[in-house]
């Protein structure tokens, strides 16, 4: 078990800026989140948007601001704990235990959730045959690409990750893109080359037309397309890939014993902790009267929860405010002489 | 103030006065409607706050850009009338628009 004075969860901007004004007052954080690299909503919804409303930063975009959040906690050196979801919360004494589906665990006297809206999940098919080939014939991701060799595979989608993996697949197996509009969204460059493998009968193109079913017993032999004027086409397919994005499940958050308000936490404005001691909410995830989901309110929000984590951690210690202006102690703590 | 009929999947309808100038999602959210969810708030990132609009109603709001059509790929059951609703602004020339939710988000 490894011991912190925080565990925040949640690596977006909030998270972020948590470790640092965590790490300015001289505490050790660890950070967890279930995506593969920090960034939360600006990473995996919109890297490329501008963002307009972050202060002192005319503009910038959600990529941006997470590499220059990154660069501004480097002095902390925290760990990272990524590609792993948060799976329970116990209370021992004064500490809280974080337990999460890679089978790590933590102790420490504060958490910090600053979970968006949930985890980023894959978006499942909605036909309901679906879910029993799922992970055996049926993929939402492509984690070693020699399972999908030789095979006929129909893929699902319009976006990057379709042409993407459609693209690369067709140099060893048959595939079928499937789509429900006849544009796809993607780089010039990957459009022109599926065009291309089209011609030369690799690709298979099928638009506009949406999954109408699977058939198969233990594995999928074959799938039913229904194109918008009604037509259908049976498809002999042996796997699957579908390609709808992301979509955000609170997941597990709701059963730590939180007051919740629909999907989410409610806290107290004044240091933004919940009602059980020591667990503080802040972002997109928290709710109090008059509640923005703004990055910078979010930034605020943890600045408030540091100082009460503090409190915890160092029980024994007054707690002096101090600006990093002027504090040699921070400034070290920065590594700045 | 604008008359906005949301009915869910099943036909149970309900209609709101919605002030001008809020998204058809905005009304929702606000008067507890079901069946609209808006995880990302309304920044065309999620997908969770899809409508069907009924087929008369299409001419009359304005087209759905890329950004729009896009997300919208990524929504449960998507269909030639669906729209994203944080992107429909109520006014006037809305009055009595009705949008059917589907049967879930996500």
């Amino acid at each position: 078990m490894k011991k912190t004075d925080t565990i925040i969860i949640g690596a977006g901007p909030v998270g972020l800026f948590a470790v640092h004004q965590l790490g300015i007052k001289g505490l050790k954080s660890i950070v967890i989140d279930n995506l593969d690299k920090a960034g939360g909503q600006c990473i995996e919804l919109y890297p490329d948007k501008p963002i307009y409303d972050i202060p002192a930063v005319p503009e910038c975009t959600g990529e941006e601001l997470t590499d220059k959040l990154l660069e501004q906690i480097k002095p902390f050196k925290t760990d990272f704990f990524l590609n792993e979801r948060v799976e329970e919360v116990k209370q021992d004494k004064e500490n809280w235990i974080v337990k999460t589906n890679n089978n790590n665990e933590f102790l420490a006297p504060n958490i910090i959730i600053a979970g968006g809206v949930g985890s980023f999940e894959p978006r499942k098919l909605a036909i309901k045959e679906a879910e029993k080939f799922e992970e055996k014939s049926l993929f939402y991701a492509v984690k070693d690409k020699e399972k999908f060799k030789n095979k006929n595979i129909s893929i699902f989608g319009g976006g990057d990750s379709a042409l993407d993996w459609a693209l690369e697949l067709s140099k060893f197996s048959k595939i079928n893109l499937i789509h429900r509009r006849d544009e796809f969204r993607g780089a010039p460059h990957t459009l022109s080359e599926i065009k291309k493998l089209e011609k030369e009968g690799k690709i298979y193109i099928k638009t506009p037309c949406q999954l109408d079913s699977i058939e198969g017993k233990d594995k999928i032999d074959s799938i039913t397309i229904k194109f918008d004027d009604g037509k259908t086409e049976k498809i002999k397919t042996d796997v699957i890939l579908s390609f709808f994005g992301l979509i955000m499940k609170l997941g597990p958050i709701a059963e730590w014993g939180l007051n919740m308000n629909k999907k989410t936490i409610e806290v107290n404005a004044e240091n933004f902790e919940t009602n059980k001691k020591g667990i503080f909410a802040a972002g997109d995830i928290c709710s109090y009267p008059g509640k923005l989901k703004l990055i910078l309110s979010g930034f605020h929000e943890v600045a408030l929860a540091s100082v009460e984590c503090f409190k915890r951690a160092r029980p024994n210690e007054k707690y002096r405010f101090e600006f990093t202006t002027s504090s040699k102690t921070i400034q070290g703590r920065l590594g700045k002489k | 103030m604008t008359k906005i009929t949301y009915k869910d999947n099943l036909g149970a309808t309900k209609t709101i006065e919605v002030e001008n100038g809020l998204s058809i999602m905005e009304g929702a959210i606000q008067n507890d409607i079901p069946g609209i969810d808006a995880d990302c708030g309304g920044s065309m990132a999620c997908a969770t706050c899809h409508v069907y609009v009924e087929e008369k109603w299409l001419n009359i709001l304005p087209k759905a850009e890329e950004a729009e059509v896009d997300m919208i790929d990524m929504a449960y059951e998507p269909k030639k009338n669906s729209r994203l609703s944080c992107q429909l602004i109520v006014s006037d020339e809305l009055e009595g628009l009705i949008v059917t939710t589907p049967p879930k988000q996500s």
